[in-house]
């Protein structure tokens, strides 16, 4: 089972942010994550920051992913983040989709935890999600000053 | 034969002897002035044909200046406010002389509209007008997931551009039966094949119930397929749709006309088959699958750009992907025959499996619909049947790629070597500002009184199915009505779809 530090079962949350419909990518990634035993809160398409910060909220996870096809990742991305610390939470971001590898140090520099591209294996998944939600929580806070 | 009922060798008898498939690859990108400098460029270098790729804000019904827009102004296609955008969109182009295809679905009607009105203003006769406007609303609920009505309000819209095509438009393609995004989406090639026809089918049935008589309108459907990377899976996918169609228009539609049981179609090659390592690797990817799908008997064909699983395709990505086309057709020889690999045993036995797993998941939605192929393709919208179809392929597909049944070259397989990432096409960030200065403008100059009325006039007649909604859409599109003011008008009504979120 994938757990936090505490030894609960992971809690993830995965949308599409912005008008984008390619929700492939998103379905296998909330099936590996389910499969490795995550609880994975499935929000599907069209969720804005504010509908995303909500569930993140009242669902009490500890991971957010957004999936993006449609060239918004720097607008949106770096919104998500926004949204989230905006509302005290330091729930790490992750981002998977097509990003060119250039923006990809944006992101992480706007406070996105990981980007997954197209081909990330399942293990990497997993991998990547297990490593965003297991750091220490100092250092999130250290990225929430970043992101403020 | 070749040209002769079902059809399956092609549904011509000489094929590329006569003339070659179109090379049409779809563009679009920024401000209605950028594409339209990008589309005279293209007919310039011999183009005959235009594509036009909205984005997203425009293919979901939403104006620019719209909350739900920010960030993906002009981002993945052309942002498309007013008539007045679509009148900068062409500007300086005969509309009379090229070909204009448009790939929109849920705004399918206001921004038909709206290129007519332009046409009427140029004064160009809409009898002359030819092209394609996309217009399939029922895979959208399937798989490419830009909806926004309710299915059957949704396909009333859809027979509604139908019948205007009909009586005003005798050139026009006023749906193109897309099974590409039910690929992309995950689906097996035997689905992209029987959820294309199936919603062919629908389409044919809802039209016969607005009025029209089959041989009316069925010669001017036409499909669009996905040219994926198993080869003669691909080309035994296009010969059994052109033999299941055919057999299903005369035997259960009662079409007379041959035009009426040919099917003719566009492909574009399988974006989802590109991989973001090792890039060019995907230059022999498109070759192969541009190969299938010209084998395969296609009347026009986009290849992608090797550059797509990273950013929108630069310039020189999207140039070698045209050339790649031409190598096939100038090259190869393979234009001298039509169905060249007709007669193989192993394809003929494969075009007949394809056939038969179609015929599976036909009686499975006829079933569905006590008959009735619209009624059982909506029931499969509503109940999520077709998204968990294409999800459970999908996820089948993945499966194979991690426990390394299938090898994916610079994936799963032979990884090493360069993977030297591309230059990719960015986006001017100012687009989205310049397109919002450009909406305010014209919002601020037309006439407020007229925008009301023909706001009005969309709401009265949406609620009234009897009624043809093209008209009331031409009069809103030249009083500078927006795209998102007829939708919102005619949501007002018809109500929002929202997808049940089963994984």
């Amino acid at each position: 089972m994938a757990t936090t530090d505490g030894g609960g079962v992971l809690r993830v949350l995965v949308a599409k942010v912005g008008l984008d419909g390619h929700d492939r990518g998103l379905r296998i990634v909330a099936r590996i994550l389910r499969d490795a035993g995550c609880e994975v809160i499935y929000a599907g398409l069209r969720q804005s920051t504010e509908t995303i910060t909500a569930m993140a909220m009242q669902e009490d996870v500890d991971i957010v992913g957004v999936s993006m096809h449609n060239g918004a990742h720097l607008t949106l991305a770096p919104a998500v983040v926004g949204a989230l610390r905006l509302a005290g939470l330091d729930t790490p971001v992750l981002v998977g989709g097509i990003v060119p590898p250039a923006d990809i140090p944006v992101l992480l520099a706007a406070g996105v935890a990981a980007v997954l591209g197209p081909g990330s294996s399942n293990d990497e998944v997993v991998a990547t999600v297990r490593a965003a939600a297991s750091r220490p929580r100092a250092d999130r806070a250290g990225m929430r000053q970043a992101a403020d | 034969m070749p040209g002769q009922f079902p059809y399956t060798r092609g549904p011509y008898a000489s094929m590329y002897r006569s003339r070659l498939w179109t090379m049409r690859q779809f563009a679009g990108f920024g401000t209605a002035e950028d594409t339209n400098g990008r589309f005279k460029e293209l007919l310039r270098s011999g183009s005959d044909g235009l594509s036009t790729a909205f984005d997203m804000p425009t293919l979901l019904g939403r104006d620019s200046d719209d909350p739900l827009a920010k960030g993906e102004v002009g981002r993945a296609g052309v942002a498309i406010d007013t008539m007045a955008d679509m009148a900068t969109l062409f500007s300086g182009i005969d509309l009379a002389a090229v070909s204009t295809s448009m790939t929109i679905n849920s705004p399918a009607a206001p921004i038909m509209a709206m290129y007519v009105g332009v046409a009427d203003g140029m004064g160009v006769e809409r009898s002359a007008l030819s092209g394609t406007i996309q217009n399939d609303i029922l895979k959208e609920y399937q798989a490419q997931k830009e909806f926004v009505f309710p299915p059957r309000p949704s396909v009333r819209l859809v027979t509604d551009v139908m019948r205007f095509a009909t009586s005003e438009l005798p050139r026009w393609h006023p749906v193109s039966i897309s099974g590409y995004h039910i690929r992309e989406a995950g689906s097996t090639a035997a689905q992209e094949l029987a959820f294309t026809l199936a919603n062919g089918f629908a389409y044919v049935e809802a039209a016969c119930a607005a009025g029209l008589a089959v041989d009316q309108f069925a010669p001017r459907l036409s499909f669009f397929f996905n040219a994926h990377m198993d080869f003669f899976e691909e080309i035994a996918k296009y010969r059994a749709a052109r033999r299941i169609w055919a057999r299903w228009m005369r035997d259960h539609y009662g079409a007379t006309d041959g035009r009426s049981l040919q099917l003719r179609f566009h492909s574009q090659t399988a974006g989802v088959s590109l991989t973001a390592q090792q890039p060019e690797v995907n230059l022999v990817r498109v070759a192969i699958e541009a190969m299938a799908a010209v084998l395969g008997g296609t009347q026009s064909l986009h290849t992608d750009s090797f550059d797509e699983a990273l950013a929108l395709p630069t310039e020189h990505a999207a140039r070698l992907a045209l050339r790649t086309q031409q190598v096939i057709a100038e090259e190869t020889g393979v234009v001298h025959v039509a169905d060249p690999l007709g007669g193989s045993w192993f394809l003929e036995e494969l075009t007949d499996e394809m056939e038969r797993q179609a015929e599976v998941i036909f009686a499975h939605l006829a079933e569905a619909g006590s008959g009735s192929m619209l009624e059982g393709t909506i029931s499969g919208i509503e109940d999520g049947w077709f998204v968990s179809e294409i999800a459970d392929a999908a996820y089948h597909f993945q499966s194979k790629v991690a426990q390394g049944e299938w090898i994916q070259v610079g994936v799963n397989g032979y990884v090493e070597g360069d993977d030297v990432a591309p230059s990719t096409l960015s986006v001017d960030p100012a687009v989205e500002s310049q397109q919002l200065t450009t909406l305010a403008a014209v919002k601020q100059r037309r006439d407020d009184d007229a925008v009301r009325r023909c706001l009005t006039r969309i709401t009265a007649e949406a609620a009234d199915s009897s009624i043809n909604l093209m008209p009331a859409l031409i009069e809103a599109a030249t009083h500078l009505v927006t795209v998102g003011e007829s939708m919102r008008a005619l949501e007002s009504v018809f109500g929002l779809w929202y997808e049940g979120n089963v994984v």
